[in-house]
């Protein structure tokens, strides 16, 4: 298990900045949802985590930078679900989880058995066995979510970022593809960073929120601690109402400002 | 495991998608070559072929009489077997370029090679080197230049250049080469023919040496391109994505386009300019065979040189004694192919 630290992580696009000296850490373990306004510097956060932008301060995976890791490292340490990933569309789902194991075969060689057996065992935990052989272009938005989970479980990293994994899916699938992470989180001791906009979802999953607005936290701590109408109402420009509900956890209920 | 049985049959069908189209395309070849060699103002029977092949290689004793040797041996393999390379190496850089860039577009010229060897092949014309060894060195160099320029422009301003960057700058690299070009052959008139001659590319004075010469470049862009297989199927689902799976996303490609434009230059040059074998033979085999360039790469090799192959053997057949340029050849069955493609249902669904 692996903790994952920022410490006052900059990170600019031409000179501008899209996130300010944004420390917090996700301990081992834990899941830590990322919630704030579109354009809040949530997805430069994991971009900068995973090396894809450059950023000042410092990215902390267990105790190592994450600037001092090779592309290779930082793959068998750091597993992303990107938001709109790159789907080929003629690309066996077996194939394209076996990609997770990119890191660890290799630069030219091929896929193990193992590599093979760890694929196939992601698979079939997420229910998707009888899938391997299917083109990934024949999958609906659900089982694509799968498919991509899978590739990043295969990647058998401590550290799993998810970048608005629920955005294409119907409000079933949405629960469903959340309650998986939390399951495999649980199964395998990950730690778990992900981008949310459903407040309330990022309430019911994730043990703390971090609020991110105009690229600056604006606020780290339990749902109960971070969820306050008044912060939301600020942050977000709308009205918003907070909730318990049946299970006692919080609820996040926008409504229209004016009636006509 | 209950759920292992179905992903044990995909892997199964995974595992035999090469063997098929690999071996077929194989034996396509040495068919190619066979009928190639044969076929000429001399017909030679395929048993006297197959001696002479023997004769040469192995010292093994054989009754082909001398003349059929010569024939074979001195004008037609040479002919047959750089056409086979020539082939073989656009098919893998046409491959790998549309692998790195994720353009099922683009070929082995894109990038400025094919203006950049014209252009070095003007200039060893225009000053004379025409019949020397400098013309394909001058293509070579030109063609690489071309590549190396189009990579700066299309980096400059930014740490990592994409796909299409590179295509745009490729694009405008090669105007200013070929407005350069055509400006040196407006200058000196009397060359233009030689020029033209060239650039639509021919094997008619192939010889053992010519061989040689590309040999060493062919093979080690082949290659490097055979062992980038895997990688470039990682590539599919974009560069940055590579990167968090643990690939150097500029690194790789940066590799990647550098034994497609040694091995595309090294083509040019003794070849001159063969179009549409890049684009046309790998995305016959992806229609025919797999998108998985584990299949593609190699299968494209061997059927990118049989291709080539056969395309000279019609070039130098159809209006014996003279000889139709090859690149009209691979034109004239390229173009009517790649309207085919884009007209496929398969690309209509953007499975390339």
């Amino acid at each position: 298990m692996t903790s994952l630290g920022f410490e006052q992580v900059t990170v600019r696009y031409a000179g501008t900045p899209a996130v300010t000296d944004a420390s917090f850490t996700v301990a081992e373990g834990e899941w830590v949802a990322l919630v704030g306004p579109n354009g809040a510097g949530k997805s430069s956060l994991l971009r900068a985590a995973t090396g894809l932008v450059p950023h000042e301060g410092a990215v902390r995976v267990g105790d190592r930078p994450a600037k001092a890791l090779s592309w290779r490292e930082r793959a068998r340490c750091i597993a992303l679900v990107p938001q709109q990933p790159e789907l080929p569309a003629a690309m066996p789902v077996l194939d394209y989880v076996l990609l997770g194991r990119t890191a660890h075969i290799p630069y030219l060689g091929r896929e193990s058995a193992a590599d093979l057996h760890i694929s196939e065992s992601v698979l079939d935990r997420l229910g998707m066995g009888r899938f391997a052989a299917r083109p990934l272009g024949t999958l609906s938005g659900g089982e694509i979510q799968r498919a991509v989970l899978a590739r990043a479980l295969a990647q058998q990293a401590p550290v799993l970022l998810l970048d608005e994994p629920t955005s294409a899916l119907d409000l079933g699938r949405r629960v469903e593809a959340l309650e998986l992470v939390d399951e495999v989180r649980r199964e395998h001791g990950l730690t778990v960073l992900s981008v949310l906009h459903d407040l309330t979802l990022a309430a019911q999953f994730a043990e703390r929120l971090v609020l991110l607005v105009c690229g600056e936290v604006r606020a780290v701590g339990t749902p109960e601690a971070v969820l306050d109408p008044t912060v939301l109402a600020e942050s977000f420009g709308a009205q918003v109402r907070v909730m318990a509900g049946a299970d006692g956890r919080l609820v996040v209920v926008p409504y229209r400002r004016t009636t006509p | 495991m209950t759920a292992s049985a179905p992903t044990g049959g995909g892997v199964r069908a995974r595992r035999h998608q090469l063997r098929l189209p690999g071996t077929v395309a194989a034996l396509v070849l040495v068919g190619a070559v066979v009928l190639a060699s044969c076929i000429g103002p001399v017909s030679i029977g395929p048993d006297r072929v197959v001696g002479t092949v023997l004769a040469q290689l192995f010292g093994a004793h054989t009754s082909v009489p001398p003349v059929d040797q010569a024939i074979v041996w001195n004008l037609r393999l040479p002919r047959v077997v750089l056409a086979a390379l020539v082939g073989a190496a656009l098919s893998a850089s046409g491959t790998a370029y549309q692998g790195v860039l994720r353009n099922s577009l683009a070929d082995p010229y894109l990038l400025g090679v094919a203006a950049g060897a014209g252009l070095g092949a003007t200039v060893a014309i225009v000053s004379g080197g025409s019949g020397s060894v400098l013309l394909p060195v001058a293509a070579f160099l030109g063609a690489v230049a071309a590549v190396v320029l189009t990579y700066l422009v299309a980096s400059m301003g930014s740490d990592r250049a994409s796909g299409y960057t590179v295509i745009l700058a490729g694009v405008a690299v090669a105007a200013m080469l070929t407005a350069v070009q055509t400006f040196l052959q407006q200058q000196h008139s009397e060359e233009i023919r030689q020029i033209y001659n060239w650039l639509l590319g021919s094997f008619s004075v192939a010889s053992w040496r010519d061989v040689g010469l590309a040999l060493p470049y062919l093979v080690v862009s082949m290659l490097v391109l055979l062992a980038h297989r895997r990688v470039l199927d990682v590539l599919r689902v974009g560069a940055e994505e590579a990167g968090t799976l643990g690939l150097h996303p500029t690194r790789t490609r940066l590799l990647i386009v550098a034994a497609a434009t040694l091995g595309t230059g090294a083509a040019v040059a003794v070849s001159g300019l063969i179009g549409f074998v890049g684009i046309i033979v790998p995305h016959a085999v992806r229609l025919l065979t797999s998108a998985s360039y584990r299949v593609v790469m190699p299968v494209a090799m061997l059927g990118g040189a049989a291709f080539l192959v056969l395309a000279d053997l019609v070039a130098r057949t159809v209006t014996a004694p003279g000889e139709v340029p090859i690149g009209v050849v691979t034109a004239l069955v390229g173009g009517p192919f790649f309207l085919a493609v884009l007209r496929s249902r398969r690309t209509r669904q953007g499975l390339l």
